[in-house]
Protein backbone atom coordinates (compact mmCIF):
# COMPACT_ATOMS: atom_id res chain seq x y z
CA UNK A 1 0.00 0.00 0.00
CA UNK A 2 1.65 3.08 -1.10
CA UNK A 3 0.90 5.90 1.61
CA UNK A 4 3.38 8.64 0.31
CA UNK A 5 3.52 10.83 -1.17
CA UNK A 6 1.51 13.37 2.14
CA UNK A 7 0.52 16.55 0.30
CA UNK A 8 -0.28 19.44 2.09
CA UNK A 9 -1.51 22.19 0.76
CA UNK A 10 -2.40 25.90 2.24
CA UNK A 11 -3.64 24.00 5.77
CA UNK A 12 -4.62 25.90 8.12
CA UNK A 13 -5.66 25.52 11.92
CA UNK A 14 -7.44 27.88 13.78
CA UNK A 15 -8.99 28.16 17.65
CA UNK A 16 -10.86 30.39 18.67
CA UNK A 17 -10.65 33.13 15.56
CA UNK A 18 -6.92 32.78 16.25
CA UNK A 19 -4.34 31.04 13.69
CA UNK A 20 -2.40 28.64 15.09
CA UNK A 21 -0.52 27.00 12.17
CA UNK A 22 -0.33 28.28 8.75
CA UNK A 23 -1.31 28.44 5.62
CA UNK A 24 1.36 25.41 5.22
CA UNK A 25 2.09 23.75 1.91
CA UNK A 26 4.56 21.04 2.13
CA UNK A 27 5.42 17.23 0.84
CA UNK A 28 6.27 14.55 2.31
CA UNK A 29 8.31 11.82 0.84
CA UNK A 30 8.38 7.71 1.60
CA UNK A 31 11.51 7.42 3.15
CA UNK A 32 13.81 8.70 6.00
CA UNK A 33 13.26 10.94 8.58
CA UNK A 34 11.70 14.41 9.25
CA UNK A 35 12.74 16.35 11.79
CA UNK A 36 9.99 19.38 12.36
CA UNK A 37 12.43 21.73 13.90
CA UNK A 38 11.09 25.57 15.85
CA UNK A 39 11.14 27.36 18.80
CA UNK A 40 8.49 26.33 21.95
CA UNK A 41 4.98 27.90 20.44
CA UNK A 42 5.97 27.44 16.74
CA UNK A 43 3.30 25.28 16.10
CA UNK A 44 4.92 22.17 16.28
CA UNK A 45 2.64 19.79 18.06
CA UNK A 46 -0.61 21.26 16.11
CA UNK A 47 1.35 20.70 12.53
CA UNK A 48 2.17 17.11 13.32
CA UNK A 49 -1.90 16.35 14.72
CA UNK A 50 -2.57 17.53 11.28
CA UNK A 51 -0.51 15.46 9.26
CA UNK A 52 -1.61 12.82 11.48
CA UNK A 53 -5.36 13.48 10.90
CA UNK A 54 -6.19 14.60 15.04
CA UNK A 55 -6.13 18.23 14.91
CA UNK A 56 -9.24 19.96 12.45
CA UNK A 57 -8.45 21.41 9.30
CA UNK A 58 -9.71 24.78 8.90
CA UNK A 59 -8.69 25.21 5.43
CA UNK A 60 -7.14 23.80 3.05
CA UNK A 61 -5.76 19.91 2.32
CA UNK A 62 -3.77 17.04 3.94
CA UNK A 63 -4.18 14.36 1.43
CA UNK A 64 -2.27 10.42 1.77
CA UNK A 65 -1.49 8.69 -1.77
CA UNK A 66 -4.15 6.11 -0.11
CA UNK A 67 -7.56 6.56 1.57
CA UNK A 68 -7.53 9.14 4.67
CA UNK A 69 -8.58 6.07 7.32
CA UNK A 70 -6.36 3.56 6.09
CA UNK A 71 -3.45 5.56 6.41
CA UNK A 72 -4.23 6.52 10.24
CA UNK A 73 -4.46 3.22 10.81
CA UNK A 74 -0.92 2.77 9.85
CA UNK A 75 0.15 5.35 12.20
CA UNK A 76 1.33 5.47 15.69
CA UNK A 77 1.50 8.85 17.50
CA UNK A 78 3.94 9.23 20.75
CA UNK A 79 3.26 12.59 23.25
CA UNK A 80 6.14 14.70 24.47
CA UNK A 81 3.98 14.01 27.92
CA UNK A 82 3.49 10.17 27.72
CA UNK A 83 0.00 8.91 28.73
CA UNK A 84 -0.06 6.13 30.86
CA UNK A 85 -2.76 3.99 31.13
CA UNK A 86 -3.58 2.60 34.86
CA UNK A 87 -2.72 -0.93 34.14
CA UNK A 88 0.67 -2.63 34.27
CA UNK A 89 3.63 -2.12 31.74
CA UNK A 90 2.62 -5.22 30.17
CA UNK A 91 -0.69 -4.16 29.77
CA UNK A 92 -0.35 -1.27 28.63
CA UNK A 93 2.07 -2.42 25.92
CA UNK A 94 0.12 -4.71 24.39
CA UNK A 95 -3.12 -2.43 24.39
CA UNK A 96 -2.97 -1.60 20.66
CA UNK A 97 -2.87 -5.76 20.08
CA UNK A 98 -5.67 -5.88 22.29
CA UNK A 99 -7.98 -3.50 20.36
CA UNK A 100 -7.02 -5.56 17.13
CA UNK A 101 -8.17 -8.90 18.61
CA UNK A 102 -4.52 -10.54 19.21
CA UNK A 103 -5.42 -12.85 21.69
CA UNK A 104 -3.86 -12.14 25.32
CA UNK A 105 -1.67 -15.05 24.77
CA UNK A 106 0.03 -13.80 21.46
CA UNK A 107 -0.03 -10.29 22.54
CA UNK A 108 1.57 -11.23 25.72
CA UNK A 109 4.68 -12.86 23.56
CA UNK A 110 4.99 -9.94 21.32
CA UNK A 111 4.98 -7.27 24.57
CA UNK A 112 7.65 -9.41 26.28
CA UNK A 113 9.40 -9.37 22.63
CA UNK A 114 9.16 -5.90 22.41
CA UNK A 115 10.11 -5.32 26.33
CA UNK A 116 13.58 -6.52 25.90
CA UNK A 117 14.02 -4.31 23.15
CA UNK A 118 13.59 -1.36 25.16
CA UNK A 119 14.66 -2.81 28.13
CA UNK A 120 11.75 -2.84 30.47
CA UNK A 121 11.65 -6.73 30.70
CA UNK A 122 12.05 -6.15 34.78
CA UNK A 123 9.04 -3.72 34.91
CA UNK A 124 6.46 -5.72 32.98
CA UNK A 125 4.28 -6.13 36.28
CA UNK A 126 4.46 -2.83 37.52
CA UNK A 127 1.62 -0.52 37.17
CA UNK A 128 2.67 2.05 34.18
CA UNK A 129 1.97 5.70 36.11
CA UNK A 130 4.62 4.75 38.73
CA UNK A 131 7.24 4.30 36.55
CA UNK A 132 9.83 7.35 35.80
CA UNK A 133 9.63 9.52 32.65
CA UNK A 134 12.36 8.28 30.83
CA UNK A 135 10.88 4.77 31.42
CA UNK A 136 7.18 5.98 30.61
CA UNK A 137 8.35 7.45 27.26
CA UNK A 138 10.19 4.33 26.67
CA UNK A 139 7.04 2.48 27.38
CA UNK A 140 4.73 5.27 25.31
CA UNK A 141 7.49 4.57 22.39
CA UNK A 142 7.32 0.42 22.57
CA UNK A 143 3.65 0.69 22.59
CA UNK A 144 2.80 2.87 19.47
CA UNK A 145 5.98 0.85 17.97
CA UNK A 146 4.26 -2.45 18.55
CA UNK A 147 1.65 -2.59 15.96
CA UNK A 148 4.47 -2.12 13.64
CA UNK A 149 3.26 0.96 12.31
CA UNK A 150 4.58 2.38 9.11
CA UNK A 151 4.98 6.28 10.16
CA UNK A 152 5.51 7.21 13.61
CA UNK A 153 4.88 11.15 14.95
CA UNK A 154 6.59 11.93 17.86
CA UNK A 155 6.14 15.32 19.49
CA UNK A 156 9.18 16.33 21.34
CA UNK A 157 9.27 12.99 23.28
CA UNK A 158 13.17 13.77 24.74
CA UNK A 159 12.10 16.89 25.89
CA UNK A 160 11.70 15.99 29.94
CA UNK A 161 14.31 13.54 29.80
CA UNK A 162 17.98 13.56 30.73
CA UNK A 163 20.77 12.13 28.20
CA UNK A 164 21.14 8.88 28.83
CA UNK A 165 17.08 8.60 28.48
CA UNK A 166 17.24 10.53 25.49
CA UNK A 167 19.99 7.97 24.23
CA UNK A 168 18.50 5.06 24.35
CA UNK A 169 14.89 6.67 23.06
CA UNK A 170 17.23 7.88 19.77
CA UNK A 171 18.69 4.36 19.64
CA UNK A 172 15.10 2.61 19.55
CA UNK A 173 14.08 5.32 17.18
CA UNK A 174 17.31 4.24 14.89
CA UNK A 175 16.42 0.70 15.19
CA UNK A 176 12.76 1.19 13.85
CA UNK A 177 14.26 3.37 11.05
CA UNK A 178 16.33 0.94 9.90
CA UNK A 179 13.37 -1.60 10.08
CA UNK A 180 11.96 0.73 7.78
CA UNK A 181 9.50 2.87 10.04
CA UNK A 182 9.20 6.27 8.56
CA UNK A 183 9.37 8.70 11.35
CA UNK A 184 8.07 12.27 11.49
CA UNK A 185 8.97 14.21 14.57
CA UNK A 186 9.23 17.36 16.74
CA UNK A 187 12.09 18.81 17.85
CA UNK A 188 13.37 22.16 19.45
CA UNK A 189 16.94 20.43 20.61
CA UNK A 190 19.42 21.24 17.49
CA UNK A 191 21.54 18.66 18.37
CA UNK A 192 18.94 15.80 18.26
CA UNK A 193 17.61 17.38 15.02
CA UNK A 194 21.44 16.68 13.52
CA UNK A 195 21.72 13.04 14.77
CA UNK A 196 18.11 11.82 12.88
CA UNK A 197 16.95 14.37 10.42
CA UNK A 198 17.29 13.16 6.48
CA UNK A 199 15.02 16.81 5.74
CA UNK A 200 13.94 19.26 8.19
CA UNK A 201 11.05 21.45 8.38
CA UNK A 202 11.76 24.56 9.67
CA UNK A 203 8.67 25.95 11.94
CA UNK A 204 8.32 29.67 12.98
CA UNK A 205 5.17 31.66 14.41
CA UNK A 206 3.15 28.96 12.52
CA UNK A 207 4.71 28.82 9.42
CA UNK A 208 7.18 26.99 7.24
CA UNK A 209 10.41 29.16 6.86
CA UNK A 210 12.07 26.07 5.38
CA UNK A 211 12.18 22.66 4.14
CA UNK A 212 15.22 21.67 3.26
CA UNK A 213 17.18 18.04 3.39
CA UNK A 214 18.91 17.69 6.19
CA UNK A 215 23.11 18.08 4.83
CA UNK A 216 21.49 21.59 3.05
CA UNK A 217 20.06 22.60 6.14
CA UNK A 218 22.50 22.35 8.47
CA UNK A 219 25.29 23.37 6.49
CA UNK A 220 23.46 26.51 4.33
CA UNK A 221 19.70 27.48 5.53
CA UNK A 222 18.50 29.94 2.89
CA UNK A 223 16.29 31.18 5.49
CA UNK A 224 17.44 34.00 7.84
CA UNK A 225 15.71 32.61 10.96
CA UNK A 226 16.80 29.08 9.91
CA UNK A 227 20.26 30.62 9.91
CA UNK A 228 19.82 32.60 13.26
CA UNK A 229 18.53 29.42 14.66
CA UNK A 230 21.28 27.40 14.12
CA UNK A 231 24.01 30.30 15.11
CA UNK A 232 22.21 29.93 18.43
CA UNK A 233 20.37 33.08 18.30
CA UNK A 234 17.19 33.11 20.08
CA UNK A 235 14.32 33.50 17.61
CA UNK A 236 10.58 33.63 18.45
CA UNK B 1 -30.35 4.11 77.68
CA UNK B 2 -32.08 0.71 78.89
CA UNK B 3 -33.53 0.50 75.39
CA UNK B 4 -30.26 0.83 73.65
CA UNK B 5 -28.53 -1.91 75.54
CA UNK B 6 -31.49 -4.39 75.32
CA UNK B 7 -31.75 -3.66 70.96
CA UNK B 8 -28.06 -4.37 71.28
CA UNK B 9 -28.56 -7.66 73.36
CA UNK B 10 -31.04 -8.61 71.19
CA UNK B 11 -29.22 -8.55 68.10
CA UNK B 12 -27.06 -10.38 69.87
CA UNK B 13 -29.28 -13.06 70.06
CA UNK B 14 -31.20 -12.38 67.01
CA UNK B 15 -28.10 -13.33 64.98
CA UNK B 16 -25.72 -15.60 66.78
CA UNK B 17 -29.27 -17.81 66.69
CA UNK B 18 -29.88 -16.82 63.26
CA UNK B 19 -33.63 -16.52 64.03
CA UNK B 20 -35.70 -17.42 61.20
CA UNK B 21 -37.56 -14.42 60.95
CA UNK B 22 -34.98 -12.29 60.82
CA UNK B 23 -32.77 -14.06 58.89
CA UNK B 24 -35.84 -14.05 56.51
CA UNK B 25 -36.08 -10.49 56.58
CA UNK B 26 -32.39 -9.33 56.22
CA UNK B 27 -32.25 -11.86 53.07
CA UNK B 28 -35.14 -10.25 51.60
CA UNK B 29 -33.71 -6.74 52.25
CA UNK B 30 -30.22 -8.11 50.77
CA UNK B 31 -31.56 -9.92 47.45
CA UNK B 32 -34.20 -6.75 46.64
CA UNK B 33 -31.35 -3.85 47.29
CA UNK B 34 -28.43 -6.28 45.53
CA UNK B 35 -30.68 -6.90 42.19
CA UNK B 36 -31.61 -3.34 42.10
CA UNK B 37 -28.12 -3.00 42.69
CA UNK B 38 -27.04 -4.93 39.65
CA UNK B 39 -29.58 -3.27 37.27
CA UNK B 40 -28.91 -0.14 38.30
CA UNK B 41 -25.18 -0.42 37.61
CA UNK B 42 -26.06 -2.37 34.28
CA UNK B 43 -27.93 1.15 33.04
CA UNK B 44 -25.95 4.03 35.03
CA UNK B 45 -22.39 2.95 34.43
CA UNK B 46 -22.32 3.22 30.54
CA UNK B 47 -24.72 5.75 30.62
CA UNK B 48 -22.21 7.73 32.73
CA UNK B 49 -19.41 6.74 30.05
CA UNK B 50 -21.48 8.05 27.56
CA UNK B 51 -22.08 11.00 28.80
CA UNK B 52 -17.87 11.05 29.49
CA UNK B 53 -16.63 10.55 25.88
CA UNK B 54 -19.45 11.70 23.59
CA UNK B 55 -20.77 15.28 22.96
CA UNK B 56 -24.22 16.24 21.69
CA UNK B 57 -26.47 19.24 22.22
CA UNK B 58 -27.95 18.27 25.26
CA UNK B 59 -25.29 16.47 27.20
CA UNK B 60 -24.55 19.52 30.19
CA UNK B 61 -28.48 19.68 30.70
CA UNK B 62 -28.79 15.68 30.89
CA UNK B 63 -25.61 15.79 33.17
CA UNK B 64 -27.32 18.37 35.83
CA UNK B 65 -30.43 16.51 35.36
CA UNK B 66 -28.96 13.31 36.83
CA UNK B 67 -26.87 15.51 39.18
CA UNK B 68 -30.23 17.03 40.74
CA UNK B 69 -31.87 13.29 40.71
CA UNK B 70 -29.47 12.18 43.19
CA UNK B 71 -31.32 14.05 45.35
CA UNK B 72 -34.97 12.40 44.55
CA UNK B 73 -37.30 12.25 47.26
CA UNK B 74 -37.60 8.42 47.98
CA UNK B 75 -41.29 8.65 49.29
CA UNK B 76 -41.93 10.37 45.77
CA UNK B 77 -40.68 8.07 43.75
CA UNK B 78 -42.64 5.13 45.80
CA UNK B 79 -45.78 7.43 44.92
CA UNK B 80 -44.67 7.81 41.19
CA UNK B 81 -44.21 3.84 41.31
CA UNK B 82 -47.44 3.08 42.32
CA UNK B 83 -49.70 5.43 40.81
CA UNK B 84 -47.72 3.64 37.64
CA UNK B 85 -48.26 0.44 39.24
CA UNK B 86 -51.57 0.32 40.66
CA UNK B 87 -54.50 -1.82 39.22
CA UNK B 88 -56.32 1.57 37.53
CA UNK B 89 -52.53 2.52 36.34
CA UNK B 90 -50.89 2.73 33.12
CA UNK B 91 -48.99 -0.68 34.41
CA UNK B 92 -51.26 -2.21 36.50
CA UNK B 93 -52.01 -5.22 34.38
CA UNK B 94 -48.14 -6.47 35.54
CA UNK B 95 -50.25 -6.75 39.10
CA UNK B 96 -46.42 -5.98 40.15
CA UNK B 97 -47.85 -3.47 43.09
CA UNK B 98 -46.91 -5.32 46.47
CA UNK B 99 -43.96 -7.42 45.01
CA UNK B 100 -40.30 -7.43 45.73
CA UNK B 101 -40.12 -6.47 41.86
CA UNK B 102 -42.33 -3.23 42.36
CA UNK B 103 -39.08 -2.76 45.35
CA UNK B 104 -36.45 -3.39 42.95
CA UNK B 105 -37.82 -1.02 40.27
CA UNK B 106 -38.53 1.74 42.63
CA UNK B 107 -34.81 1.27 44.46
CA UNK B 108 -33.68 1.67 40.43
CA UNK B 109 -34.71 4.84 39.79
CA UNK B 110 -33.08 5.99 42.86
CA UNK B 111 -29.71 4.15 42.55
CA UNK B 112 -29.17 5.30 38.90
CA UNK B 113 -28.71 8.74 39.38
CA UNK B 114 -26.51 8.32 42.21
CA UNK B 115 -24.30 5.32 40.46
CA UNK B 116 -24.23 7.68 37.83
CA UNK B 117 -23.40 10.89 38.83
CA UNK B 118 -20.36 9.66 40.59
CA UNK B 119 -18.93 7.28 38.35
CA UNK B 120 -19.59 10.49 35.27
CA UNK B 121 -17.53 12.38 37.74
CA UNK B 122 -14.66 10.01 37.55
CA UNK B 123 -14.82 8.42 34.13
CA UNK B 124 -14.74 12.00 32.81
CA UNK B 125 -11.29 12.82 34.42
CA UNK B 126 -10.24 9.33 33.19
CA UNK B 127 -11.15 10.44 29.16
CA UNK B 128 -9.37 13.59 29.85
CA UNK B 129 -6.00 11.93 30.50
CA UNK B 130 -6.47 8.97 28.26
CA UNK B 131 -8.07 11.61 25.48
CA UNK B 132 -5.13 11.95 23.10
CA UNK B 133 -3.83 8.53 23.41
CA UNK B 134 -7.18 7.03 22.23
CA UNK B 135 -7.85 9.31 19.60
CA UNK B 136 -4.28 8.48 17.94
CA UNK B 137 -4.69 4.98 18.49
CA UNK B 138 -8.28 4.69 16.53
CA UNK B 139 -10.15 3.11 19.33
CA UNK B 140 -14.04 2.75 18.60
CA UNK B 141 -16.53 4.42 20.86
CA UNK B 142 -16.87 0.67 22.39
CA UNK B 143 -13.46 0.17 22.81
CA UNK B 144 -13.17 3.58 24.61
CA UNK B 145 -16.03 2.80 26.83
CA UNK B 146 -14.92 -0.55 27.84
CA UNK B 147 -11.11 0.79 28.12
CA UNK B 148 -12.83 3.90 30.66
CA UNK B 149 -14.79 1.38 32.44
CA UNK B 150 -12.15 -0.99 33.35
CA UNK B 151 -9.57 1.10 34.23
CA UNK B 152 -11.74 3.42 36.76
CA UNK B 153 -13.34 0.46 38.34
CA UNK B 154 -11.75 0.85 41.64
CA UNK B 155 -14.03 4.67 41.64
CA UNK B 156 -17.32 2.47 39.52
CA UNK B 157 -16.94 0.14 43.04
CA UNK B 158 -17.32 2.97 45.49
CA UNK B 159 -19.79 4.40 43.51
CA UNK B 160 -21.71 1.19 43.53
CA UNK B 161 -21.65 0.70 47.42
CA UNK B 162 -22.92 4.49 47.63
CA UNK B 163 -25.76 2.84 45.36
CA UNK B 164 -26.21 -0.47 48.03
CA UNK B 165 -25.57 2.15 51.26
CA UNK B 166 -28.97 4.52 49.75
CA UNK B 167 -30.56 1.63 48.73
CA UNK B 168 -30.28 -0.92 51.91
CA UNK B 169 -31.65 2.19 54.08
CA UNK B 170 -34.23 3.37 52.01
CA UNK B 171 -37.55 3.17 53.32
CA UNK B 172 -39.94 5.42 52.05
CA UNK B 173 -40.50 4.04 48.44
CA UNK B 174 -40.28 0.33 49.17
CA UNK B 175 -43.04 0.90 52.20
CA UNK B 176 -45.19 2.57 49.52
CA UNK B 177 -44.88 0.28 46.65
CA UNK B 178 -44.39 -2.52 48.83
CA UNK B 179 -46.53 -2.40 51.47
CA UNK B 180 -44.64 -4.18 54.15
CA UNK B 181 -46.39 -7.16 53.87
CA UNK B 182 -45.20 -10.43 56.24
CA UNK B 183 -43.71 -12.80 54.64
CA UNK B 184 -43.83 -11.38 51.22
CA UNK B 185 -42.22 -8.05 51.06
CA UNK B 186 -41.08 -6.59 54.59
CA UNK B 187 -37.54 -5.79 54.37
CA UNK B 188 -35.19 -5.13 57.78
CA UNK B 189 -36.18 -0.63 57.54
CA UNK B 190 -40.00 -1.48 56.74
CA UNK B 191 -40.03 -3.97 59.76
CA UNK B 192 -38.08 -1.63 61.74
CA UNK B 193 -40.79 0.97 60.89
CA UNK B 194 -43.10 -1.32 61.89
CA UNK B 195 -41.68 -2.63 65.17
CA UNK B 196 -41.06 1.39 66.32
CA UNK B 197 -44.48 2.30 65.59
CA UNK B 198 -45.86 -0.96 67.80
CA UNK B 199 -43.54 0.75 70.64
CA UNK B 200 -41.07 -2.46 70.65
CA UNK B 201 -37.86 -0.46 70.46
CA UNK B 202 -35.99 -3.29 71.88
CA UNK B 203 -36.45 -5.57 68.40
CA UNK B 204 -36.40 -2.28 66.31
CA UNK B 205 -33.69 -1.61 67.59
CA UNK B 206 -32.25 -5.20 66.93
CA UNK B 207 -33.15 -4.98 63.46
CA UNK B 208 -31.17 -1.48 63.22
CA UNK B 209 -27.74 -3.82 64.28
CA UNK B 210 -28.87 -6.41 62.04
CA UNK B 211 -29.00 -4.01 59.23
CA UNK B 212 -25.56 -1.63 60.03
CA UNK B 213 -23.94 -5.30 60.48
CA UNK B 214 -25.23 -6.47 57.13
CA UNK B 215 -24.14 -3.19 55.11
CA UNK B 216 -20.60 -3.09 56.23
CA UNK B 217 -20.27 -6.77 55.80
CA UNK B 218 -21.31 -6.25 51.77
CA UNK B 219 -18.47 -3.04 52.24
CA UNK B 220 -15.99 -5.30 53.71
CA UNK B 221 -16.43 -8.28 51.47
CA UNK B 222 -16.28 -6.05 48.26
CA UNK B 223 -13.03 -4.40 49.46
CA UNK B 224 -11.58 -7.21 50.60
CA UNK B 225 -12.31 -8.93 47.03
CA UNK B 226 -11.35 -5.90 45.15
CA UNK B 227 -7.85 -5.80 46.96
CA UNK B 228 -7.21 -9.37 46.11
CA UNK B 229 -6.51 -8.07 42.77
CA UNK B 230 -2.73 -7.61 41.48
CA UNK B 231 -2.63 -4.87 40.34
CA UNK B 232 -4.65 -2.45 42.80
CA UNK B 233 -2.03 0.29 43.40
CA UNK B 234 -3.16 3.44 41.66
N1 LIG C 1 -5.88 24.21 22.05
C1 LIG C 1 -5.35 25.42 21.82
N2 LIG C 1 -6.09 26.55 21.96
C2 LIG C 1 -5.54 27.74 21.71
N3 LIG C 1 -4.28 27.94 21.35
C3 LIG C 1 -3.50 26.86 21.21
C4 LIG C 1 -3.99 25.55 21.42
N4 LIG C 1 -2.97 24.68 21.19
C5 LIG C 1 -1.91 25.43 20.85
N5 LIG C 1 -2.22 26.73 20.85
C6 LIG C 1 -1.32 27.82 20.47
O1 LIG C 1 -0.85 27.54 19.17
C7 LIG C 1 0.52 27.88 19.05
C8 LIG C 1 1.31 26.69 18.61
O2 LIG C 1 1.26 25.72 19.62
P1 LIG C 1 2.01 24.31 19.51
O3 LIG C 1 1.61 23.68 18.24
O4 LIG C 1 1.74 23.57 20.76
O5 LIG C 1 3.53 24.75 19.43
P2 LIG C 1 4.83 23.90 19.80
O6 LIG C 1 4.45 22.48 19.84
O7 LIG C 1 5.80 24.23 18.69
O8 LIG C 1 5.36 24.41 21.09
C9 LIG C 1 0.94 28.43 20.40
O9 LIG C 1 0.92 29.82 20.32
C10 LIG C 1 -0.11 27.93 21.35
O10 LIG C 1 -0.29 28.83 22.39
MG1 LIG D 1 4.55 21.12 21.35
Amino acid sequence: MQMFPLTVTNAISRRHGKTLVGPVSCTLMGTGTTIVLGPNGSGKTTLLRLFHGSARLHSGTVTWACDAQIARQQTGFVFQRPVMLRRSVLDNLIYPLRLRGITKKDARFRGETIARRVGLSDLLGHPAPVLSGGEQQKLALARALITDPKILFLDEPCAALDGKSTRDIETILQDAVASGTRLIMATHDLGQARRLADDVLFLLNGQVAEHTPAQRFFDCPTSAPAQAFLNGDIVE
Amino acid sequence: MVDLWGGLSQAFWLIVTLDGDMLDIALRSLRVTLTALVLACAIALPLAAFLAVRRFKYRRTVIAGLNALMGLPPVVVGLIVYILLSRSGPLGVLGLLFTPTAMIVAQMIIIVPLVASIAHQSLRDLWQEYHDLLISMNVTQTQKIQTLLWDSRRALLTASLAGFGRGIGEVGAIMIVGGNIDNVTRVLTTAIALETGKGDFALALALGFVLIALTLAVNLIIHALSRTEREGRW
